[in-house]
């Protein structure tokens, strides 16, 4: 028996080590992500420009204004299609249609990043000659689309029938039921997910590099190509220079930063939530 | 009054899942079309001839095919058994105050983006692996698997990001998998006279075609991973065993030179090398969700024809 006690004790122990082995890694980037961001991040970075290569200084405020511009509109495209589907999906769940629509946003999920980037490419630069801001934030929408529709699915499940079933016992048809009562009561879960998938695509970098590509100049055409914080991040980090390396780890700090408040919102948001159903 | 369809709202939800659909099926035909040249010019030579030449317009892609699988396994093998240790102490071992916090932490891993680890990767890992690589005694570089210079970029750098990026993603699945087995094989273990860790290698064990999804899955998501991998691996067409050598994955290379292919055909030969990593992505989550949704489903079962039971466990 002791030797089964002493067995059981070490494979406890090795699940907790493995626990630690995990956070190692997460607690080595986030320290050298603030240690190094910090002593770098200034006014400068956020207000000017960047500099020719070879002089010192400047900042990445095309990249940031790039940034929002790029998920802002891949927002636009995603929201519609994403939120409908969603509603679509949860409303028929048991169709062989809404399974079909689960399981191929379940795939598009899987979708390397880097593959919707050609396929962006494909569709949006091809056939105009031009890398522009609209392709990339076609990439970026697309890769939001599968992230809202399963959010949006799980948290009309969430809402109690009774509300429905109270509209629908008023007279309202079921269009007006679902958009009227059903939905909103979902709503501030829904905008946590679009928060989180918002939060998760403005780090990508590779569906961008031949479709936004990047752009060492002030611009907010969308017809042109744009600058993001990940490329420009991508395109310091791996060049010679030192102060180009510093200003990459600003840039890391500033998507570390992001992520990190998006991811923190939202689970106070769902803490606040899961109260609120099981006051319910 | 009847039971009346509203077609207002299947119709118009109905038309966004439609679209979503398309979207998916898009993908495949445009990087099929877009493929065309290479797929026509070279066949299955492709993908078994090491030759890669965009000057004088030859294209093989069995390193790159090498290097993703290489990596992505090396990956899972390192991540694995810590990720599964990670499901069962978030899952089973740790006191409920610590749990969501647990979870939380590990989920950032999952949260931070790839860019950043390819950052921390070139600065910080790669001079590390390089000094392992220096240090490293002959008799163990005697061995195929350490051989060669040290350079730091390589396939070590590349397997080790890899494999924290993937953890989060399989221990969350597999902890959703641990959560769907039912109480009662856990107690009835227990009342077998069964010690804690023999408890959970019960559940394990009932839970395990989920636990190879989630597993899957993990490997998936190694497979497509591409900004951090590119920064560490040295981008080096190469075939070779050894954790020492750089070389190249199919995402790096579609990353590195998509830019630069201004020949048609070498454009084409790399979207070719993306419609081959969409469909393994495709045919690895396929796989991955019907071996996780088969636990769920007899999950479910065990639960039913079971009595419910009043006995913790784990007290």
């Amino acid at each position: 028996m002791w030797w089964r006690n002493v067995k059981s004790a070490v494979f406890v122990g090795l699940c907790g080590l493995s626990v630690l082995l995990a956070l190692v890694p997460l607690a080595a980037v986030l320290y050298l992500v603030v240690s190094e961001g910090i002593s770098s991040l200034n006014l400068a970075f956020f207000t000017q420009m960047p500099k020719p290569v070879g002089e010192t200084g400047g900042g990445m405020a095309n990249a940031i204004v790039g940034t929002f511009i790029l998920t802002g509109l891949g927002a636009c495209w995603a929201i519609p299609i994403g939120v409908l589907s969603g509603v679509y999906v949860a409303e028929y769940g048991g169709s062989k249609f809404a399974s079909t629509v689960r399981f191929a946003a379940d795939t598009l999920n899987g979708v390397p990043s880097i593959v919707v980037g050609i396929f962006a490419y494909a569709v949006f630069v091809l056939p105009f000659r031009q890398f522009s801001a609209l392709a990339g934030s076609a990439a970026l929408g697309i890769m939001m689309i599968p992230i809202i529709t399963r959010t949006t699915e799980e948290l009309l499940k969430l809402v109690p029938p009774t509300l429905r079933e109270g509209a629908l016992a008023l007279g309202a048809t079921r269009t007006r039921a679902v958009f009227t009562v059903v939905v909103p009561a979902a709503l501030p879960g829904i905008l946590t997910g679009i928060l989180l998938a918002l939060a998760r695509i403005a780090g990508e970098t590779a569906p961008l590099l031949f479709t936004a590509f990047n752009n060492r100049f002030w611009s907010t055409d969308i017809r042109q190509p744009i600058s993001s914080l990940t490329v420009q991040v991508f395109t310091y980090a791996i060049s010679p220079y030192e102060d180009w390396h510093r200003q990459a780890w600003a840039g890391a700090l500033v998507l570390v930063g992001l992520v990190l408040t998006s991811a923190l919102l939202a689970r106070f948001a769902t803490a606040r939530l899961e109260r609120m159903h099981r006051g319910l | 009054m009847a039971k009346r369809e509203d077609w207002t709202l299947r119709l118009s939800t109905g038309g966004f899942g439609l679209l979503l659909l398309m979207i998916v099926a898009g993908i495949g035909v445009q990087l099929y079309r877009e493929s065309a040249l290479s797929i026509a010019k070279f066949g299955w030579s492709f993908w078994t001839t090491e030759n890669w030449d965009p000057v004088s317009g030859e294209f093989g892609a069995l390193p790159f095919i090498w290097g993703t699988m290489y990596s992505s396994i090396l990956a899972l093998v390192i991540s694995t058994p810590i990720a599964l240790g990670v499901a069962v102490f978030t899952s089973e071992l740790a006191p409920a105050w610590l749990q969501r916090p647990l979870v939380f932490l590990t989920e950032l891993l999952a949260a931070i983006p790839s860019i950043v680890y390819g950052l921390w990767g070139i600065f910080v890992l790669v001079p590390l692996v390089r000094q392992f690589e220096v240090w490293a005694p002959a008799w163990l570089k005697a061995f195929p698997l350490f051989q060669g210079p040290p350079l730091g970029v390589g396939m070590l750098a590349a397997a080790l990001v890899l494999a924290i990026m993937v953890i989060p993603f399989s221990s969350s699945v597999a902890r959703e998998v641990l959560r769907s087995v039912p109480r009662a094989q856990r107690e009835a273990a227990y009342a077998l006279g069964a010690t804690r860790w023999e408890a959970i290698r019960t559940a394990l064990f009932f839970g395990r075609t989920g636990i190879i999804g989630a597993v899957i899955l993990g490997f998936g998501r190694a497979l497509g991973e591409t900004m951090a991998v590119t920064m560490v691996i040295g981008n080096t067409p190469q075939i070779s065993w050894s954790l020492f050598a750089p070389q190249y994955t199919m995402a790096a290379v579609i990353a590195n030179e998509f830019t630069e292919a201004t020949e048609e055909l070498y454009l084409h030969a790399l979207v070719e090398i993306g419609l081959v990593l969409f469909a393994m992505t495709l045919v690895i989550n396929l796989l991955s969700r019907a071996l996780i949704w088969a636990v769920g489903r007899e999950g479910k079962r065990a639960a039913v024809s079971q009595p419910p039971t009043l006995a913790s466990e784990g007290a």
